[in-house]
């Protein structure tokens, strides 16, 4: 009986459902699989009911009035509902017991194309130039709730056009729709509340306070959450058509978050990052920072093949020379005098691979380089490595201490030969002079830098961002997926596939081909990993470790999700 | 309470003899001042006296069998009102008296203000310590910068006399009553625009549910907003005690009623009578001397410029006791239910008298500019719809429409009606509803076939251009 109490019967066109108590409307009527429209609703932020693009049909059972007998249930025990002629927003109203919900009755379908008919009058139409064309919900709308013709005869209001408000941001006040999520966005989630509204009714304008610019490491959120084209980002916009872009779901690896992400790329070049929904990680945001972290990619200096040292120079080579050479001189030390250093940037399965060579070869130094810089009050990190909790699981947990014995170990002579994964040394504790005196370094790198220079044997390989396909651990100790979105260039390819190959040139054949492989040697090695696979790992994620820390940003998230504030 | 005697009214400012002065006894009285010594030697305060040996629940209770309904423009039962304030809230309680008399057409409120701002305070202080606010505000619109600093002063004399601040008289009641001034924006007279504007935001309504300012107001506390005549009519509550104010006006449309006539009459004015005791006929002709010379009645606009227009001729069907009867508009009874009835509402008390020199497209017009000028814009029907009527209305009036300009007009409205976040949206949509079904033909005699298929849009002009232009 307790159960059925906090469950609320209501009816959603002609049909009966439980829902929770508290469920909003708008979303009882997504769960009986009916989409309510809407613009300003948005779950993870307060409900303003402004855009009225939700108004529904609604009815309750009808109380008697004094002296009156009181409603029938009918077989089921439901009681009849009367409608109500006034129709109400469903985003900020909740479910009642007995109440009905009529997503496509007369009343609810004028009220939406009242709605659409009202916000393209002012509206520019112009979507030939816009970048939101094709993931635009004025658009998507108006195909469902519009008419083909417009009877608005008048002139349209004039507003500012490309406003420059902030380092990263545009703003076409004609295109915007006034629904606020921008504003709120700043007010309730990044605390940094400089966009606001000025003048009145069909005259009102969104601007930035005077002296401010929306130019917080959040911002470019709002562009994501703006419905139409009013917002843009001066690095996505213009440059390619969204509906040309291929979705790839991964992950952020600029910081141990592990923001989930939409990767939207086209023939190999990756153009925007966006956040996507993970309530265990990022929500439905990202910072700028991260976002905009990939141009990289196409850096000049992106090395594309693998080179080999001879006679003082750098040479490219083909990959099997590259392979062949390295293992040729690994044999000549003594395990003892070999170290690798891997990286926190390394998906779970690279480390594994660099676990096996290590294994195969007797190595017993391996070491990773810290990373760690400033966490903010949100989703950012102080650990900016992706992957220091799989670094730390798959190769010990002293991981990140032993660079500086390895770097002390080179300096002393007692260490002659090193495998440098993904890492310039120079920038982590090595000097030139010390790494010169090794007999063989062998690396690999995503851009050419001093310490593939020094190399004897550079091996390129692909970014984590777009690239690669693998898992990692964030710090909340959540493993989650990389997909690959695009091809890498050149020769370029993963570490665990260059790592494959040369454990394979020194000890044969390791039965590894496929990614898939890595992982069910891992899963067979590593307890935490048992009876796991890529597949079951889901684009959520699963929680595998114990969380080290908690995420700011979802915390308070929760607290406005218990106020009723949001619906999360 | 007989009518005083005793009171002389200046010269030429006599109340009509069918008035009941009751909130406006001391509007133009004869050596009246604003002063609080004045105000005292006429038995101010009295009440204050009173009400503060009486147990707060039972004023509420005086209140509610007063039958006393919001003088501001929607006639919600004040006691009702009171007794949502949750029954087991902790949070401080606000009051807030409504002084942003922005209804085009209505013009009571700053006379109270100007001339009795005691009686307002007075009532104030009651209702406060009925409801249990400590704290109570005066929202005032910034137009009315005499009146503030009325007010101002008489708060400071309340202070002095021990009226407000810590332990009134006493009772052990603490008071403070601060003055805002508005910063001029007709929305700031919605309830919950203007608690958002009193915490310093831009006076954008409320959602209700769930903002019902009785339990979620200011600050989200529970909070009573009344208008100035409902305030002051409180003190006179507890003067004469709910049963017998009830007994003034009609059932259910007690007490008297500030109405103020404007347009097309030849004494406008204000006018208190008892509730439903005159008909609108008796209001022109009586009260206001009836219309210009030569002049027809064509319409009235019963209740501030957001009431639907009544026409002269128009058949209304009341009830009367068990029976329905029909009357014409002269016949109408100016009270709550009977306009209400009629399809349009006493809304704020403002009537506005229309004869027949005007044309309903040119009031229309007038009354959609000053909607579409103060829509607060958040809310798209509002926002979008009542500049857009106001764009129709404009071609209309200048000739430039064709008929089935004024079909989309219609439909503009019914658009925004009911599907807004606050009322201002009735507000705008109503007068060109009412104005279009009554004076259709007359819309329609403005218009011209020949502006069917004319392109105003010059960007539609340009668009076309460029299609002709590739075929
Ligand atoms: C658009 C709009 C404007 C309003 N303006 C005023 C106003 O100027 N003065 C006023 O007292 N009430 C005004 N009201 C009504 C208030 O919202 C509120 O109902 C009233 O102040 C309550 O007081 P009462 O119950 O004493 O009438 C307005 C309402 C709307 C929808
Ligand atoms: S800019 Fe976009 S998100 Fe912001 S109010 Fe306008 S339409 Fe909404
Ligand atoms: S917080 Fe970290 S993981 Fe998230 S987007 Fe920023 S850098 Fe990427
Ligand atoms: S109805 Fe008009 S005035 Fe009221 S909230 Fe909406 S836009 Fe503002």
């Amino acid at each position: 009986m307790s159960e059925a109490n906090d469950k609320v019967n209501v009816q959603i066109d002609g049909e009966w459902h439980q829902f929770p108590k508290g469920t909003r409307m708008i979303e009882a009527c997504r769960l009986a699989g009916k989409e309510i429209p809407h613009y300003c609703y948005h779950p993870k932020l307060s409900s303003p009911g402004n855009c009225r693009m939700c108004l529904v049909e609604m009815g309750m059972p009808p109380r008697p009035r004094p002296g009156e007998d009181p409603p029938k249930p009918d077989k089921d025990g439901h009681l009849p509902i009367q409608w109500i002629p006034r129709p109400a927003i469903s985003c900020a109203n909740t479910i009642a017991e007995g109440m009905g919900i009529r997503t496509d009755s007369q009343l609810t379908n004028e009220c939406r194309h009242g709605v659409m008919e009202f916000l393209l009058i002012n509206h520019p139409l112009d979507c030939p130039i816009c970048d939101q064309a094709g993931e635009c919900r004025l658009q998507e709308f108006s195909v469902e709730f519009g008419t083909g013709g417009s009877r608005f005869r008048e002139k349209k209001v004039k507003k500012p056009k490309n406003v420059d408000i902030g380092p990263r941001i545009r703003l076409d006040d004609e295109r915007c729709i006034m629904c606020s999520r921008c504003i709120r966005f700043c007010q309730e989630v990044a605390d940094d509340d400089v966009l606001g509204f000025t003048d009145r009714g069909s005259h009102t304008v969104l601007g930035v306070h005077p002296g401010k610019e929306l130019s917080n490491n959040y911002g470019l959120n709002t562009v994501d959450i703006c419905p139409v084209g009013a917002l843009t980002s001066n690095d996505f916009r213009f440059q390619m058509r969204v509906w040309f872009l291929k979705e790839t779901n991964s992950i952020c690896t600029s910081c141990g978050r592990g923001c989930n992400i939409i990767a939207g790329a086209r023939e190999d070049k990756l153009y925007r990052l966006t956040p996507r929904d993970n309530n265990e990680v990022n929500s439905s945001w990202m910072c700028d920072y991260g976002r905009l972290n990939f141009h990289f990619l196409t850096s000049e200096a992106r090395l594309t093949d693998p080179m080999i040292l001879e006679h003082r120079a750098h040479r490219i080579a083909r990959w099997s020379e590259a392979v062949g050479r390295a293992a040729e001189k690994l044999k000549e030390f003594d395990a003892s005098k070999i170290a690798i250093i891997a990286s926190g940037r390394m998906t779970n399965e690279e480390l594994f691979m660099a676990r096996r060579l290590g294994e195969t070869l007797g190595i017993e130094k391996i070491a990773i380089v810290p990373r760690s810089g400033e966490a903010d009050d949100y989703l950012v990190s102080a650990d900016k490595n992706p992957n220091t909790r799989g670094a730390r699981l798959i190769l010990g947990k002293k991981v990140d201490k032993q660079l500086k014995e390895i770097a002390a170990g080179v300096k002393k002579g007692t260490i002659t030969a090193l495998i440098a994964l993904d890492e310039n040394l120079l920038k982590c504790g090595f000097e030139e002079d010390t790494l010169k005196k090794l007999d063989l370094l062998i690396s690999s790198h995503i851009l050419a830098n001093p310490t593939a220079s020094l190399s004897h044997v550079v091996f390129p390989s692909t970014a984590t961002v777009a690239e690669k396909r693998g898992t990692m651990i964030n710090r909340t100790g959540r493993l989650q997926r990389l997909n690959q979105a695009i091809d890498p260039p050149g020769q370029a390819m993963d570490l665990w596939e260059i790592l494959r190959d040369l454990a394979q040139a020194l000890g044969g054949s390791n039965g590894v081909y496929l990614l898939e492989d890595v992982f069910k040697l891992m899963a067979g090695t590593i307890k935490e990993f048992e009876g796991l696979s890529l597949g079951k790992i889901g684009d959520q994620g699963l929680p595998l470790l114990k969380p080290k820390e908690s995420i700011p940003l979802l915390e308070r998230e929760r607290e406005r999700i218990e106020k009723g504030i949001i619906v999360g | 309470m007989s009518k005083a005697n005793a009171i002389n009214y200046k010269k030429g400012k006599e109340p009509h003899a069918r008035e009941y002065r009751l909130v406006f006894k001391n509007v133009d009285r004869k050596g009246w001042d604003p002063g609080i010594d004045c105000y005292l030697q006429d038995g101010g305060y009295r009440e204050l006296k009173k009400a503060l040996l009486m147990d707060p629940v039972d004023i509420t209770e005086d209140v509610k069998k007063s039958g006393l309904r919001g003088r501001g423009g929607a006639g919600f039962p004040t006691g009702v009102k009171w007794g949502f304030i949750p029954p087991n809230n902790t949070k401080p309680v606000y009051l807030i008296c409504n002084a942003d008399e922005s209804e085009p057409g209505t013009f009571k409120d700053r006379y109270i203000i100007h001339q009795d701002p005691h009686q307002l305070l007075e009532g104030m202080i009651i209702s406060c310590f009925a409801t249990g606010a400590n704290l109570a505000y005066i929202y005032i619109r910034e137009e009315f910068p005499e009146g503030a600093r009325i007010l101002e002063k008489a708060i400071e004399e309340c202070h002095q006399k021990g009226f407000l601040g810590k332990n009134i008289l006493k009772s052990k009641f603490d008071l403070e009553i601060f003055v805002h001034r508005g910063a001029g924006a007709y929305i700031c007279g919605e309830e919950t625009g203007l608690i958002e504007s009193l915490e310093g935001k831009r006076p954008y309504p409320r959602i209700k549910p769930p903002y019902f300012p009785a339990a979620l107001g200011l600050y989200m506390c529970p909070t009573i907003v009344n208008n100035v005549e409902s305030l002051c009519n409180v003190k006179h509550i507890i003067a004469m005690g709910g049963d017998a104010f009830a007994k003034l006006g009609t059932a259910r449309n007690t007490g008297t009623r500030v109405l103020c006539v404007s347009g097309d009459v030849v004494n406008p004015g204000y006018f208190e009578v008892e509730v439903g005791h005159i008909t609108m006929g008796e209001l022109i002709h009586d009260l206001c001397g009836g219309l210009k010379p030569g002049r027809k009645l064509k319409a009235v606009i019963p209740g501030g410029s957001s009431a639907k227009v009544l026409r002269a001729g128009e058949k209304f069907k009341i009830k009367k006791g068990d029976q329905e009867i029909e009357i014409g508009i002269e016949d109408i009874p100016m009270d709550f239910d009977t306009l209400m009835a009629c399809g349009s509402m006493a809304g704020s008390g403002g009537v506005i008298v229309i004869d027949d020199s005007r044309k309903a497209s040119w009031i229309l017009n007038n009354i959609n500019e000053f909607y579409a000028h103060e829509s607060c814009g958040q809310c798209t029907p509002c926002r979008e719809g009542s500049l857009w009527m106001k764009k129709i209305t404009d071609r209309i009036t200048r000739g430039e429409a064709s008929p089935d300009d004024v079909e989309t007009l219609e439909s503009v409205a019914f658009n925004i009606d009911g599907k807004t976040i606050c009322a201002f949206g009735e507000a705008c949509a109503w007068p060109t509803e009412s104005f279009v079904a009554k004076f259709r033909e007359e819309f329609l005699a403005d218009t011209s076939e020949k502006y069917d298929d004319a392109i105003l849009n010059p960007e539609t002009e340009l668009a076309a251009a460029h299609l002709s232009s590739e075929t």
